[in-house]
């Protein structure tokens, strides 16, 4: 093999602290090595140029580029390579700098590393075959995991594209976080007007299917080609025959459930649909506080209903979907603030969550908009918000910002004097966060014309004082102590991962930060892709997102979808395992190892062979170390291959 | 090129392409120092790695060998880090035997995001084999006949 090693600058990055120009004289001495050079930037247009001018003018049969992680740029070469006429697999990339250049100063060393990279990868060249992928038809439907905006706006846009769509939801309505604001920022403009349309639209479009009151409950196959089971949890109301009139929530007698629509402030019906525009609008049993499913006795809300819906026998029921791909958007949960103490840790009922004065705010909130104190139910005059509950706070493991609390505690104070026009609101805040499109400019009217009191500290206690909170803080601007007497305290409670994220990562086989959230593919060219082909992302669960930027992710991961699904057919990765029909023995252990069922046993000439399914094989290679006669041996890992690289590094 | 003398030793890491690489990746892009001492092999999975692999590599001359994987549940490929951790266990226990202190191959899992913890797991690892020194090599006249009687034995 006639090999070309090329070793990149990086402009500083590499450079800085490898003496590139060495490991390309020393890479030049390597076996099988005929040229080597080191370049300023390998990826671009020269730099790629040079690699397919040196392919021809030495007539290269293989190449190595030294420079960032294969992660970054291994498909760039490849494509380089083949614009020569090479195939894309007779290319290895050493990974000098991840690996090397940004983990240490030491220029000797570092260098010295940077050359055994070099002659692992030239080594493994050496054994590399060229690989041809085979083709695959696809299945045209797609997934959508999660009904808020984030997931409304991929399941439209797929649906208008032309696609079938399955929505999953895990709450009996679509909605998600913005169905329970009352009013969106900048625009103060209301937010069950401008989502309400898109949740109709969704119930109503010819290519969705919505299952709500729904859980995922197992994730087989893969980009092409996935089976879902779907878990449709017991509703005990017939969804098919239910109207949502709601006469058996007006009349049902248990009316101490937890309302989880309205963040608790107030109780629902053991029976109930979480709120009027809710889509799909059916009625469920909370069975935790049915009397008919705890002791057998009521029933009265299947004397009332006129459509004769209610069923209390409902089991569980799954169903088996196949899509080509999927988009989780499962958005965010609130972090639990209780474990501030100086905030009362739960004990004061008039400190309550953004959230919860969000509902209160809304019209069709259990106070029908009006702001009432939970403890007395009393109009409050002092309003305090405290900013960055559980946001930039490192002793409670939310380092992070979640990005839009300063903008809803503007739009809060905004909507406090416009309910009370006699009230008073202090902000305490850290900093004011409000990059975007018109935001400073709102958070400036907050202070300007609706005279909200900024207070730039933190709240170091709040204690009750006769039917009050007196809140204590820092003015860290006036160098001051600030006391308030608060009538009612709302704390910007932070974002965090949506409890059972991770499980849910698990089933989807996609990776996860420390917080939760789930991780993109490349945090700036690849932000709705995740590493698993056909799994997008969009929305808060990748991170924490206002309402455009999660309506733009739902696009993104649409525009995705629809241009994977393009294509009638997929190429396959050829990196999968082959077997040696020769070698194999029959004995069937990679059939029982191969999580994907790739492996099929087939009949030979009277004997029992192993059989790989290339377009369903995925390339782990657990069968390669499984096999016992080494017959099985994925392509581009192969034992040989691996320790090339093994005996590169330490025979020398 | 030969080890650094008197300042590397040699040190092999097999890593899984989707988790560890990620977060030894992850942690080169966030500049946490580490020590030079170790060369990654990636793999696809770590239930890609045949034990024999970690065997050649001490027997080779290696000083100590690194495996890591994703964290067990959160496998690309569902379960091959399980196999990993059976085959690794037992490795562990089998190496002593062979006649390598314990304490030469360590296995652990790392995500991708977890740039911070492989600066770590890569710091503490690289001390602890500075601390055993040097693998006894196999040394003598009849070294080369030795070892290539070791390697048919692993064919």
């Amino acid at each position: 093999m006639k090999i070309g090693v090329f070793v990149c600058h990086c402009g500083s990055n590499i450079e800085a602290t490898v003496d590139t120009a060495t490991v390309a004289a020393a890479a030049r001495e390597f076996p099988g090595v005929v040229f080597a050079t080191d370049t300023m930037y390998t990826c671009s247009e020269p730099g790629q140029d040079e690699i397919v001018d040196a392919i021809k003018e030495h007539n290269l049969d293989g190449i190595v580029v030294a420079s960032c992680s294969p992660r970054m740029h291994e498909q760039t070469f490849r494509r380089t390579v083949e614009r020569a006429g090479l195939n894309k697999y007779l290319f290895e990339m050493a990974n000098i700098r991840e690996h090397v250049s940004w983990i240490g100063k030491d220029r000797e060393a570092n260098t010295n590393k940077a050359v055994d990279l070099v002659r692992m990868a030239s080594e493994k060249l050496m054994n590399n075959q060229p690989l041809y992928p085979k083709k695959f038809t696809i299945n045209k439907r797609v997934l959508i995991i999660g009904g808020g905006v984030a997931g409304i706006q991929a399941a439209l846009d797929c649906a208008d594209g032309g696609l079938e769509v399955v929505m999953v939801e895990k709450t009996s309505t679509i909605g998600g976080k913005m169905a329970k604001l009352d009013k969106t920022f900048p625009t103060v403009d209301c937010s069950s007007c401008i989502l309400g349309p898109r949740m109709v639209d969704v119930a109503q479009h010819p290519n969705i299917t919505l299952y709500a009151f729904s859980e995922i409950e197992e994730i087989n196959g893969y980009v092409g080609n996935f089976e879902i089971k779907v878990k449709k949890k017991a509703t005990y109301v017939d969804w098919d025959a239910c109207t949502g009139c709601g006469i058996c929530m007006e009349k049902c007698p248990s009316k101490k459930a937890t309302d989880t629509f309205n963040e608790e402030i107030d109780f629902t019906k053991a029976i109930n649909i979480p709120f009027a525009q809710a889509i799909p609008k059916k009625a469920k049993i909370d069975p935790e506080f049915c009397t008919m499913l705890k002791k057998g006795k009521c029933g009265v809300c299947a004397k009332v209903c006129p459509s004769g819906c209610i069923d209390y026998e409902m089991k569980d029921e799954f169903i088996t979907e196949k899509v080509g791909a999927i988009v989780t958007a499962t958005g965010f949960d609130l972090f639990d603030w209780t474990v501030y103490e100086e905030y009362g840790g739960g004990r004061y009922p008039d400190v309550i969550t953004s959230l919860q004065y969000e509902r209160m705010l809304s019209a069709s909130g259990p106070t029908g908009g009006h702001i009432k104190r939970p403890s007395d139910g009393k109009e409050p005059k002092d309003v305090v918000f405290i900013q960055c509950v559980g946001s930039r706070d490192k002793s409670v493991g939310r380092p992070y910002c979640t990005g839009f609390c300063c903008m809803y505690t503007a739009k809060q104070a905004i909507l406090t004097k416009d309910h009370l026009p006699g009230s008073q609101s202090y902000v305490f805040y850290m900093d004011i966060r409000a990059a975007g499109k018109l935001y400073d400019e709102f958070t400036r009217r907050a202070m300007e014309e609706y005279d909200t009191n900024y207070i730039r500290g933190r709240v170091s206690m709040i204690y009750p004082k006769g039917d009050k909170l007196l809140v204590r803080g820092a003015d860290t601007l006036m160098g001051t102590q600030v006391e308030v007497d608060a009538d009612l305290v709302v704390l910007a409670v932070g974002a965090e991962a949506s409890k059972g994220a991770s499980k849910l990562a698990e089933k989807l086989r996609i990776s996860y930060d420390s917080y939760g959230f789930y991780m993109e593919g490349h945090p700036k060219l690849k932000p709705v892709e995740t590493n698993t082909a056909g799994v997008y992302l969009a929305g808060a669960c990748q991170g924490p997102k206002d309402i455009p930027s999660s309506v733009a992710q739902g696009s993104a991961a649409a525009a995705k979808v629809l241009g994977l699904f393009s294509k009638d057919q997929l190429e396959s990765d050829p990196q999968v395992s082959t077997v040696d029909i020769k070698r194999c023995i029959g004995c069937g252990k990679c059939i029982q190892t191969c999580p994907f069922g790739a492996i099929k046993e087939i009949d030979f000439r009277g004997m029992i062979k192993a059989n790989v399914i290339e377009t369903i094989c995925q390339g782990c290679g657990i069968c390669t170390s499984t096999c016992p006669q080494g017959a099985v041996q994925l392509q581009h890992s192969t034992d040989n291959q691996i320790l090339s690289e093994v005996n590169a590094l330490c025979q020398f | 090129m030969p080890v650094l003398e008197g300042k590397e030793l040699r040190i092999v890491g097999f890593l899984c392409n989707w988790c560890s690489y990620g977060g030894a990746d992850t942690a080169g892009v966030g500049r946490f120092n580490q020590p030079t001492d170790l060369r990654i092999i990636k793999v696809p999975c770590s239930g890609r790695i045949d034990p024999l692999f970690i065997v050649k590599a001490l027997m080779n001359g290696a000083d100590g060998v690194l495996v890591s994987g994703c964290h067990p549940r959160d496998c690309h490929y569902s379960e091959g880090n399980f196999y990993a951790r059976r085959r690794l266990e037992i490795m562990q226990k089998f190496l002593p035997i062979l006649g390598y202190e314990p304490g030469r191959f360590e296995y652990t899992w790392v995500s991708a995001s977890e740039g911070q913890r492989w600066q770590q797991v890569v710091t503490e690892f690289t001390d602890q084999i500075h601390k055993l020194g040097p693998a006894p090599k196999i040394v003598g006249p009849e070294a080369s006949d030795t070892l290539s009687l070791m390697q048919a034995a692993l064919k």
